[in-house]
């Protein structure tokens, strides 16, 4: 319960820190961080335009794609506190439930009947498809290690005591801000503040949404980010107290946020037609952190 | 024998004596008939108690075992459900055939004989009954397919199949002939005292004699040429019905195998669960490339059987490694694909019916925006694709969970074979999870949503009443299993039990594994529903006050048709394509617009099978280069083929006279 409040509140300014950042990189002062829920709230009381050629695809995914990601948060523990859902294999659901509401954006991109978000659709479909490996050989690892299956439990029980486990962590980090990256469709896989819908993956999918339903997708993004972070900090929390975990949280939310400013202010995209490969190269990655684990149980020897 | 001709020829007579409407409902009700009384006989076997009858036969069969346990039972159900709602369904489907009367009567009688004897080769345990069984149904299956014959590709299809499924039975008589030979027996039961008493090797070769036998009918890569032909070029309820039983048969009948034959199972598993991972990622790899709907769908089967087999594969080495946890989720994550692959996959080729009825094509490329006149087939389609895709809250999920949590379980076995292998299988399922999800979103998007890419005739049409019921029955049961997960997965225990049981110790039949997750998998599921629903009408409330614009697609500048201008599916897929092509054999017609003023550019891409083209095409082209070395024989003049016959019949005279001949002559050498 309690990671699903932080979250929640991570949510609110978590894009506003990346945005700073990268003013601030670019020697601009920037808007404060609270600019993006500013605008989310400002599609809140706006009124819709539709387009004509869509069917209740288009009405239901954006209710749909937030939902996702508010089951899928529901399912972040903090530390030894578990999420408010917690099973046996947890993740599998995790991955499978962001799946659906990415199917609906997906759909409803295609629903609209443009030429430009077709192709969104397309590289979405694609690019998150070769993510999923390299999150569950991640999971599958982690798993391994800890000898559990579900994410209270192994974050609960993941304990850094040698050189290679540290190797591991960095290792596994990079990795989940990678699937982050790809998830949110941000730099180095795509780049949000691009003018060209050639170029765009996510931001070419929702261009006819409006109002209301842009501002849920806008906010889910937020979300989406936040949770992202609350995996990352799970995997340096431990077993610490309440008083202990909240301040490491916001630390390492703030911390990836920026690291993700920084990261876009400083890289340049990848090129579109060779994104495939640098994700799938992402599962050769997770199968390191595999070995790493398998060393450090000793079955090599 | 007698009672079956007793039954069997009223049913037969009344259906090709009836006129054409009462044709279809003595199917239907014939259909009907034999799903009461054969789940009436499922029924005690799945809840525990068997069921065995002992005909005594003729001469050449010896006495006729009639066994039904757990797995029988299951299948029988699946079975009975899929035919039921392809009886309905195909009913309202084939009106539009009603002036083929003669063929009609074919068709019907087929439908009903294949039914027939697919029940059986669920009960009968004696070989030579068993492979008549099984002739029975590739034959009503091959007069199901080739429907509308009058078509050169059904035709090529339906013979496709027919030589194939032989091939099948080859293979299969190999193996009850082996056990014949040795055991003197046809009963099924001989099969496992053939291999307890024999050593491993032989239990090993028999059972893939039989494995290969079974996975042609399955569809496992690289057996599986024959399906992407069939399936399309057959009517869609039988489309249906193959796909969802059917190719399941072949999983029944491996199931079977593993429960008879003794051998070792984990060598047995391994090698499924290699064969079965190729065969989920060949299968979804070329399922995304094909534009023709029904084509889709059916690689799609072979990437579903894929996953019932990473089940099976699983369950084989929880056996030899007597982890009873794992062997249950693999089994039953296995049993339960079966099922729910039985139930949208059937449902997903009702509504390429209703699309093809309406539409009267089956190509991606030329359909579009028919969502909007056909939003029951629209939703129906969508429901079984989100199903498909393994997406919560719906049925796919759970089968799917079930064997990541035994992949899962299989890691703390600690074995680094077994870890080396469940890392590949890990890596296998996510992948196949997310290509399936990109040729889903490409199936129902550019078919249903978007604008019309093509102008038809007559504006596409929503099916009739009486083809959405029993597709709206289907989902329900889709629904349920995806929210009361718990209660299936109970109910399977005792088909999984037979497994467990194999494994020698037990396993206490009130715990089953993951059980809390799965509960939990219901619960959430549940919660989902209605987090969306919630948002949804919040949504709805708050926009309720606001004016709603209405305007055209946003075309960055462009106002002018927008049709031509929307993505297609070559286009969707085509950097995927890109990516894959080494992989895959595509066949590329491409003219580039040059100059200033073009005149005309074309594209044209083929996908086809590597698989086909190196294990059936090329062997085929040897054959045939080989032959075509003899054609000087067949000149076309009579004289010498009245040569030929001569020839023939004096070396068919001469060669014995000549043998004899020689023999006296070496006798009379060797008095010398």
């Amino acid at each position: 319960m309690i990671s699903f409040v932080l979250i929640i509140l991570t949510g609110f300014f978590f894009s506003g820190i990346i945005i700073r950042t990268k003013s601030i990189t670019s020697g601009r002062k920037g808007p404060g961080i609270f600019q993006p829920m500013k605008d989310v709230i400002r599609l809140f009381k706006k009124a819709a335009v539709y387009s004509k050629t869509t069917s209740f695809i288009f009405q239901i995914a954006p209710s749909i794609y937030f939902a996702s990601v508010i089951m899928a948060i529901m399912i972040i523990p903090l530390g030894e506190y578990k999420g408010i859902i917690s099973f046996e294999g947890d993740f599998v659901f995790f991955a499978y439930v962001l799946g659906v509401g990415r199917f609906f954006i997906i759909i409803s991109a295609l629903d609209t009947g443009s030429s430009f978000e077709g192709m969104g659709a397309s590289r979405e479909a694609l690019f998150s498809m070769f993510a999923e490996p390299a999150f569950f050989i991640l999971m599958g690892s982690l798993a391994l290690l800890t000898g559990h299956t579900s994410f209270h439990e192994i974050f609960a029980s993941l304990h850094f005591g040698s050189y290679i486990s540290y190797i591991l962590g960095v290792l596994a980090t990079f990795v989940l801000i990678m699937i982050t990256m790809i998830e949110n469709s941000r730099m180095p896989i795509d780049d949000p503040k691009t003018h060209l819908e050639l170029t765009m993956i996510h931001e070419v999918m929702i261009l006819d949404n409006s109002g209301l339903d842009l501002g849920m997708i806008l906010h889910a993004t937020n979300l989406k980010f936040a949770m992202y972070g609350a995996l990352i900090a799970n995997l340096f929390m431990g077993n610490f107290p309440l008083y202990l975990t909240i301040p490491i949280f916001f630390g390492m939310q703030i911390f990836f946020a920026i690291v993700v400013g920084l990261l876009e202010s400083f890289t340049a995209r990848f090129r579109m037609n060779h994104n495939a490969q640098y994700i799938l190269a992402l599962s050769s990655v997770s199968l390191l952190i595999f070995l790493g684990v398998l060393l450090m149980l000793g079955k090599f020897s | 024998m007698g009672m079956i001709t007793g039954i069997l020829l009223p049913i037969v007579t009344a259906i090709s004596l009836a006129n054409v409407k009462w044709k279809g409902i003595t199917t239907v009700l014939t259909v009907i008939a034999i799903a009461c009384f054969s789940s009436i006989l499922a029924i005690g076997p799945l809840t525990g108690t068997d069921f065995e009858y002992i005909y005594n036969g003729s001469l050449i069969t010896g006495k006729i075992a009639l066994r039904m346990d757990a797995l029988s039972g299951l299948f029988i159900l699946i079975i009975n459900f899929t035919f039921l709602t392809g009886a309905f369904y195909g009913f309202q489907y084939m009106k539009a055939h009603r002036n083929q009367k003669a063929n009609l009567s074919i068709h019907c009688i087929s439908f009903v004989l294949l039914h027939i004897s697919l029940v059986s080769i669920c009960s009968l345990q004696n070989s030579i009954v068993f492979l008549t069984a099984w002739e029975v149904m590739a034959l009503s299956s091959f007069m199901l397919i080739i429907f509308e014959h009058a078509k050169r590709d059904t035709l090529n299809a339906g013979i496709n199949f027919l030589i194939q499924s032989h091939v099948c039975i080859m293979f299969l008589m190999l193996g009850f002939i082996w056990i014949a030979l040795k055991t003197n027996s046809y009963d099924f039961k001989a099969i496992t005292v053939y291999s307890s008493s024999n050593s491993l090797l032989a239990g090993f070769a028999l059972f893939f004699c039989f494995f290969i036998g079974f996975a042609i009918k399955a569809g496992f890569v690289p057996f599986h040429t024959w399906l992407p032909y069939a399936h399309p070029a057959a009517p869609s309820h039988v489309s249906g019905v193959m796909s969802g039983v059917i190719i399941k048969i072949g999983i029944y009948g491996i199931l079977r195998m593993l429960l008879l034959i003794k051998t070792d199972y984990l060598v047995t598993g391994y090698v499924i669960l290699f064969i079965s991972i190729i065969t989920g990622i060949y299968g979804v790899m070329l399922a995304i490339i094909q534009h023709n709907l029904k084509r889709l769908l059916a690689y799609h089967s072979i990437e579903n059987i894929g996953i019932i087999g990473i089940g099976i594969g699983l369950g084989c080495i929880g056996i030899e490694k007597e982890n009873n946890v794992l062997t249950f989720l693999g089994f039953a994550g296995a049993m339960l694909h079966t099922l729910n692959h039985s139930l949208f996959k059937s449902l997903l080729f009702y509504g390429a019916g209703n699309v093809y009825q309406a539409t009267h094509t089956m190509d991606i490329e030329k359909l579009g925006g028919i969502g909007k006149q056909m939003s029951h087939t629209a939703f129906l389609f969508l429901i079984a694709s989100l199903a498909i895709c393994g997406l919560p809250p719906f049925n796919g999920f759970v089968s799917e969970f079930l064997v990541y949590n035994g992949m899962f379980t299989g890691l703390h076995s600690f074995d680094k074979a077994l870890l080396s292998w469940l890392v590949c299988g890990l890596f296998g399922l996510a992948l196949i999870g997310g290509l399936a999800m990109f040729c889903f979103t490409k199936a129902f998007g550019l078919v249903f949503l978007g604008t019309p890419r093509h102008h038809f005739h007559d504006t596409p049409k929503e099916a009739g009443i009486g083809k959405l019921i029993p597709m709206y029955a289907v989902v329900l049961l889709i629904i349920s299993i995806g929210l009361f997960p718990k209660i299936f997965i109970t109910a399977l225990s005792k088909p999984v039990a037979l497994f467990t049981h194999n494994a020698g110790n037990k396993l206490p039949a009130a715990n089953i594994p993951a059980g809390e997750a799965l509960s939990m998998i219901g619960l959430c599921a549940a919660v989902f529903f209605l987090l969306a629903g919630l948002i949804y009408l919040v949504r709805k409330k708050l926009i309720l006050n606001k004016p709603v614009d209405y305007n055209k697609t946003w075309g960055c500048g462009y106002t002018g048709s927008q049709e031509k201008m929307q993505y297609t599916a070559s286009s969707f897929v085509r950097a995927y394509r890109k990516l894959a092509e080494p992989l895959l054999s595509i066949r590329k017609k491409k003219k580039e617009i040059k100059e200033v003023f073009p005149m005309d550019g074309i594209q044209e891409t083929h996908p086809y099978d590597k698989v086909e083209e190196w294990l059936i095409d090329y062997p085929l082209q040897l054959l045939k280069g080989f032959f075509n070395r003899f054609t000087f024989l067949q000149n076309g003049n009579l004289q010498f083929y009245i040569l030929y016959g001569v020839v023939f019949i004096s070396l068919v005279l001469g060669v014995p006279f000549l043998a004899d001949y020689i023999k006296s002559l070496i006798g009379f050498l060797n008095k010398l």
